[in-house]
């Protein structure tokens, strides 16, 4: 999914064509109360073209049409909006129909194989897949070991293993096996499988209003309402003073001042923040769990993967009393050059991070000495007979002690000072000579400092749980920069900091992937598993990682943070809007009557007719205007919520007051030609 | 033009800027429940009348005060409409003054107990000395309480507290605010040489030799209540443009200086009882700064004068003097137009029938927006329900579920406040429209003008102001009927759905503060609130505005 198409390609836009059409049926514009008030408006309109004086004094046919066609085209912009964003979703879905083809099972009855389509499949069957076959439905591996091609779901092209107990046994129907054999034990009964949850959620059809798109909605209905008010109650205060009011104007009034670009761009607006969320690789089983992302207050983050690299690397070389640093690094080099562990590869990483040099030819045709975990030392043993280790401290000690060697005084306390700073310190030794030590260190990932302060500008407490003991956790605590840590943490720990944090009234959001993670991603407001993760984590969690990379949980935040934003920045920009429609319409109605009503055209526009036709366009070209912004929703850098609502509050608030004032003069300027 | 009128505009404000601060805390220590000092002083009194009205002291569920609010008034309702159907037949008439017809008894009847105080009749010629003393004064004191108590219940439950009791609050509001001050300042006015007196007229001799019948009684206790307690009913039908309910330039201040009393103190009594006391003082300041935009205004419009009467080679030096008191001139007059109609009181100095057209449109217009302050306890509901749908609009803007002092603002609070909002419009457009439509004959000056009699009107019984712009023969029938429904369906409709939204935060869990919070006691958070009420209010009045004031000032 990850290569999906572009935003707006032609297939789409076609479909999002015809769709706005059948969109105008009232019976599915009632759901849009605003854009219902407009299509009425439009069936009025529509009327009068054909009994021009239906409701008393008759306007131009002209104008007329022109009011009916513009309305016609608010309405199909609106729903153009909503079938784009809809359709992006249905694109998705078909392409994830089209790998769900029926397959051929190999169910297990006892000692033989029986074959049956997977459609036959149900919860606890338990099926055979070899090498080349897909995998008929969602499981756990119960046996064997085998490497899967996931690509159909995560877009991935690079296998993953699973296998039988741990942490990696549940694959996903539709995925592929591509080597070895494995047996699996369904966990799903057919329409209820992983990919068919997925289908009806990119699809939409499960779509639910969330909690505040309710409350959004209330009152756009509200402000519907009280313009309708507004525009019902002016004729009979005009007929006072003798002024008629064409009902054609009279619509076109109401039409300007609901707020139809909201209103019309509302559902894209929640459909794309699914969307993007999707996009993003990561599902979310529900809108409201999007939104609730947005108001997390506390991320709970594991250490390993999420925050550092999770294996340790080396950053300093520590010399033993007669040594230098450089020389430890040489040997320490030496001792790695074939070597391909983290650890082994950091070595020679920080010679080159620190321009020393070592003899690269030196460790040609040596015998190499890999890891053992009685021995926990590797290292080579050289052509010219001189043998390098390094390894664990006490068993490098012993090593060099068997060849009659001395410990250096120093090496004790710097390798407790190394290990009491939360790294691991490895020895280096050539025969019976130490050089010093390695300082084996768990890396922060580059950037997360830098994430986890902008969080805490957006006042969201980041809390790393971490099995190391509590020395090692506070240096990645404070290395991270994160807010707060459990160290030795287990499961029960996370449940724990989730209540106690949620009994503080906070939306608390984890990652995890295993099945002992579930309980806790159950009970956070936000739980995002790992596609990697168990069937038992998947299924607490509210949303999963297609990519199972758990630093996303940040992106999802922000995603559900622009979601709200981009709601309350266009209502905002409409509301504002009408300040200047009124100035435009509320003159043309009355200048006839009442000349000095010029005063108010302070747009100067050319005549009552142009000015009420341009607010009118001004109100329908705004809606397509705004549809890539609703699409990908308003602009988000994490900063503190009184710059933000500064900054959205000039944007949308004093931009939504001044563009229509520029939008209306300037196509008067170009329609006064015809009117 | 002269520089002293203005500056006892600016002194008189100064003074109730600083009286706001210490007077906010004075009354929300007066509604705090746990006992202090106050108790001392107060207690006994109220231990007294709890056990006269067998008032029992728990907390109510906001079902139970808003149906408490709404009987007692109810019944209140009913026994003076019947005081003043039988007002003959009671005792203290001395000027034999007959029934009240039943249109305009529940007119008035309705108009006193919703702090409204529109006036379809005249209190020299239309009540007993019975019905002015028991009837509307009784009123005068019960409707702002109930209006503070309803506020501070409101308040209560924002702050994540029970909302208290009706009968405790509306005691206390009674006890501890409204009788004390306004026995103060009676003796005040009454010392300025507002008369005092069960005599209901003097009878005078004229330079002709005519006699005059000259209408007095007991005005400076009406008088007191009826500005401290933004009721704004007049004892005479002049109100306080006449020389006995306004003797002079100091008992002008003063008027205006207790009418704005409790409203401008509320916003500090809220911080305080929220906790927080910058999130009351944002609230001031913003709309102290309307507040000073519509003054500003209406001043520079009257100092223009009348171009008509320019025109007929009459010097304006002063501004416009048509339909004011000499001896109170055209600053004060103006200021008090803005003061009367911004508290929602309604008494008048000036008939604001004779404003200029803009002018008159600031009068409308603070009643229309009814958040510039507003009148006692309602005022600072209003406006917190501004500040809630603020909140909601920004709030989005800054990526979160809006949270007011904590409590998440979602679908349910937002239905109640929609609700609300529809209630102003429709009660202001829809009878203006059908009085227009139905009753042009009622309408002393054709055109312009006589639309914003009748947007006015209604505008002043929607907002529960009760000022009126005159010129409406307005004892009819219908206007009686139609302005009666309004002012009950204004005052009471917001009252329970703004009660039940305090019930609905009050259950939710607090969110604690972060700095991806909005803060709502910052500055930013006022200009927003500004913003909100001015746009809503303006979208909503434009049209019918530019149909009277505006366009009657264009075309002059």
């Amino acid at each position: 999914m990850k290569n999906q198409a572009s935003v707006m390609n032609r297939e789409l836009i076609s479909k999002a064509l015809q769709q706005s059409v059948i969109k105008l049926n009232p019976k599915l514009m009632m759901k849009n109360p605003v854009m219902f008030v407009v299509e009425v408006g439009l069936l009025i309109s529509i009327l009068l073209i054909f009994i021009p004086n239906a409701f008393g004094e008759a306007v131009s046919t002209g104008f007329n049409i022109a009011v009916a066609v513009i309305l016609l085209f608010t309405i199909l912009f609106a729903n153009f909006a909503e079938a784009l964003a809809e359709g992006r979703g249905k694109a998705q879905a078909d392409s994830l129909k089209k790998t769900k083809k029926e397959i051929m099972a190999h169910r297990v009855e006892g000692d033989h194989i029986v074959e049956v389509p997977s459609t036959d499949l149900r919860k606890g069957d338990i099926v055979q897949v070899s090498q080349g076959e897909m995998i008929p439905g969602d499981g756990e591996v119960i046996k064997g070991l085998a490497s899967v091609d996931e690509s159909a779901i995560t877009g991935e092209s690079a296998p993953v293993i699973k296998e039988a107990g741990g942490d990696f046994s549940s694959v996903t129907g539709g995925t592929m096996v591509i080597s070895d054999e494995i047996k699996v034990r369904i966990t799903s009964d057919p329409g209820e499988s992983f990919m068919d949850r997925m289908i009806s959620l990119v699809e939409g059809a499960e779509r639910q209003k969330t909690p505040n798109e309710i409350a959004l909605n209330t009152v756009l209905i509200s402000l519907t309402i009280i313009f309708l008010m507004v525009v019902v109650t002016l004729p009979f205060m005009a007929n006072y003073l003798e002024i008629d009011l064409a009902v054609p104007v009279l619509i076109a009034l109401l039409v300007c001042l609901i707020p139809t670009t909201i209103g019309g761009l509302l559902s894209a607006i929640g459909i794309a923040g699914m969307d993007r969320v999707t996009r993003f690789n990561v599902l979310a089983m529900s809108g409201k769990a999007v939104e609730a992302s947005g108001d997390i207050n506390t991320i709970i983050l594991d250490k390993t993967g999420t925050i550092t690299y999770g294996n340790r690397m080396a950053s300093e070389f520590v010399p033993t009393d007669g040594h230098s640093a450089q020389e430890v690094g040489y040997w320490a080099a030496i001792s790695s050059t074939y070597d391909e562990t983290p650890e082994g590869r950091s070595v020679l990483e920080l010679m080159k991070k620190q321009g020393w040099n070592y003899d690269q030819e030196l460790g040609m045709g040596a015998e190499i000495i890999e890891f053992k975990a009685e021995t926990r030392m590797s290292g080579l043993n050289l052509p010219d007979g001189r043998r390098v280790r390094k390894g664990a401290v006490d068993a490098v000690k012993n090593w060099v002690t068997e060849q009659g060697g001395t410990i250096p005084a120093s090496l004790q306390s710097n390798s407790d000072a190394i290990a009491s700073a939360g790294g691991t310190p490895l020895a280096v030794a050539v025969d019976n000579t130490i050089y010093g030590l390695i300082y084996l260190k768990d890396t922060v990932k580059a950037g997360m400092k830098e994430r986890f302060e902008q969080m805490r500008s957006m006042g969201i407490k980041t809390i790393m749980c971490t099995g190391d003991n509590p020395l090692t956790a506070a240096t990645i605590a404070r290395e991270a920069g994160v807010d707060d840590y459990i160290a030795e943490s287990t499961p029960e720990d996370k449940i724990a900091v989730i209540r106690r944090e949620q009994a503080e009234g906070k939306l608390v959001a984890m990652t995890g992937d295993g099945t002992n993670d579930a309980p806790a991603l159950a009970q956070a407001d936000v739980g995002i598993a790992m596609n990697s993760g168990t069937v038992a984590a998947k299924e607490a969690a509210n949303m999963i990682d297609l990519d199972s990379d758990p630093s996303k949980i940040i992106e999802v935040v922000a995603i559900g943070k622009q979601l709200l934003m981009t709601r309350g920045s266009l209502t905002t920009f409409s509301i504002a809007n009408d300040i200047a429609k009124y100035f435009a319409i509320i003159p043309a109605m009355f200048m006839v009557a009442i000349p000095q009503m010029q005063l108010l055209n302070v747009m100067n526009l050319h005549s009552p007719t142009s000015a009420i036709l341009s607010a009118l366009i001004f109100n329908a070209v705004i809606i397509p205007i705004l549809i890539p912004l609703a699409m990908k929703g308003v602009a988000y850098k994490p900063m503190s919520s009184s710059r933000l609502l500064q900054r959205n509050l000039f944007i949308y608030g004093f931009g939504g007051v001044v563009v229509p004032f520029i939008g209306i003069k300037l196509i008067d300027l170009l329609i006064q030609w015809f009117v | 033009m002269s520089i002293l009128p203005y500056i006892g505009i600016v002194v008189t404000l100064i003074i109730v800027i600083l009286l706001a601060r210490p007077m906010g805390s004075y009354i929300a220590r007066a509604f705090d429940y746990t006992p202090g000092r106050l108790d001392r002083w107060f207690g006994p009194l109220e231990k007294g009348i709890y056990r006269i009205g067998g008032i029992r002291q728990d907390n109510q569920t906001w079902k139970q005060y808003a149906a408490a609010v709404l009987i007692s008034n109810s019944i209140l309702i009913l026994i003076v409409y019947l005081i003043f159907r039988l007002q003959d037949k009671l005792p203290l008439n001395p000027a034999d003054i007959g029934a009240m017809s039943p249109d305009l008894a529940f007119n008035t009847a309705v108009s006193f107990m919703t702090n409204t105080n529109l006036q379809h009749y005249s209190g020299e010629s239309g009540l007993s000395l019975f019905s002015q003393m028991t009837a509307i004064v009784f009123m005068m004191f019960v409707s702002p309480a109930t209006g503070i108590a309803v506020a501070i219940a409101f308040i209560r439950g924002l702050a994540g507290k029970p909302l208290g009791n009706f009968f405790v609050d509306l005691t206390r509001a009674l006890t501890r605010i409204l009788l004390p001050i306004a026995t103060v300042a009676a003796i005040i006015l009454i010392g300025l040489g507002v008369p005092q007196t069960l005599q209901t007229g003097v009878t005078a001799q004229t330079l002709e030799g005519a006699q005059q019948q000259i209408a007095t009684g007991p005005m400076g206790t009406f008088l007191a209540i009826k500005e401290l307690g933004n009721n704004g009913g007049g004892f005479m039908g002049a109100n306080s443009a006449h020389p006995f309910e306004n003797p002079g330039g100091v008992s002008n201040m003063l008027q205006i200086m207790m009418m704005m009393l409790v409203p401008v103190s509320l916003p500090f009594t809220y911080g305080k009882m929220v906790g927080n006391r910058k999130q009351g003082r944002v609230l001031f300041v913003s709309m102290m700064m309307m507040f000073i935009v519509m003054l500003s205004v209406s001043l520079f419009s009257e100092h223009q004068g009348n171009p008509l009467i320019q025109q007929a080679g009459i010097q304006q030096g002063t501004g416009s003097m048509e339909g004011k008191e000499v001896r109170i001139g055209v600053e004060q007059s103006s200021f008090y137009s803005v003061v009367t109609t911004a508290s929602e009181t309604g008494a008048v100095n000036t008939m604001h029938d004779t404003l200029t057209p803009i002018a008159g449109m600031v009068a409308i217009g603070n009643m229309m927006l009814n958040t510039v302050f507003g009148g006692s306890g309602v005022g600072i509901l209003n406006v917190l329900m501004y500040a809630i749908i603020a909140v909601f609009l920004s709030g989005l803007m800054v990526g979160r579920t809006p949270e007011f002092l904590g409590r998440k603002i979602e679908g349910k609070e937002m239905k109640l406040i929609a609700v609300t909002l529809l209630i102003q419009p429709l009660l202001i457009l829809a009878p203006t429209a059908i009085a227009l439509m139905t009753y042009p004959n009622t309408i002393s000056n054709p055109g312009y003008h006589g639309l914003t009699q009748v947007l006015y009107e209604f505008t002043s019984a929607a907002a529960n102001n009760g000022s009126g712009f005159e010129g409406l023969s307005d004892n009819t029938i219908f206007w009686n009927v139609s302005t009666g429904a309004v002012m009950f369906i204004a005052r009471y409709f917001s009252m329970v759905t703004l009660l039940a939204v305090a019930g609905s935060l009050l259950m939710k869990k607090p969110v604690p503060e972060t700095s991806g919070t909005l803060r709502t006691d910052q500055p930013l958070f006022g200009v927003v609130f500004v913003v909100a009420v001015v746009i809503v209010g303006a979208l909503t009045f434009f049209p019918a505005l530019v149909l009277g004031p505006i366009a009657e000032q264009l075309t002059l």
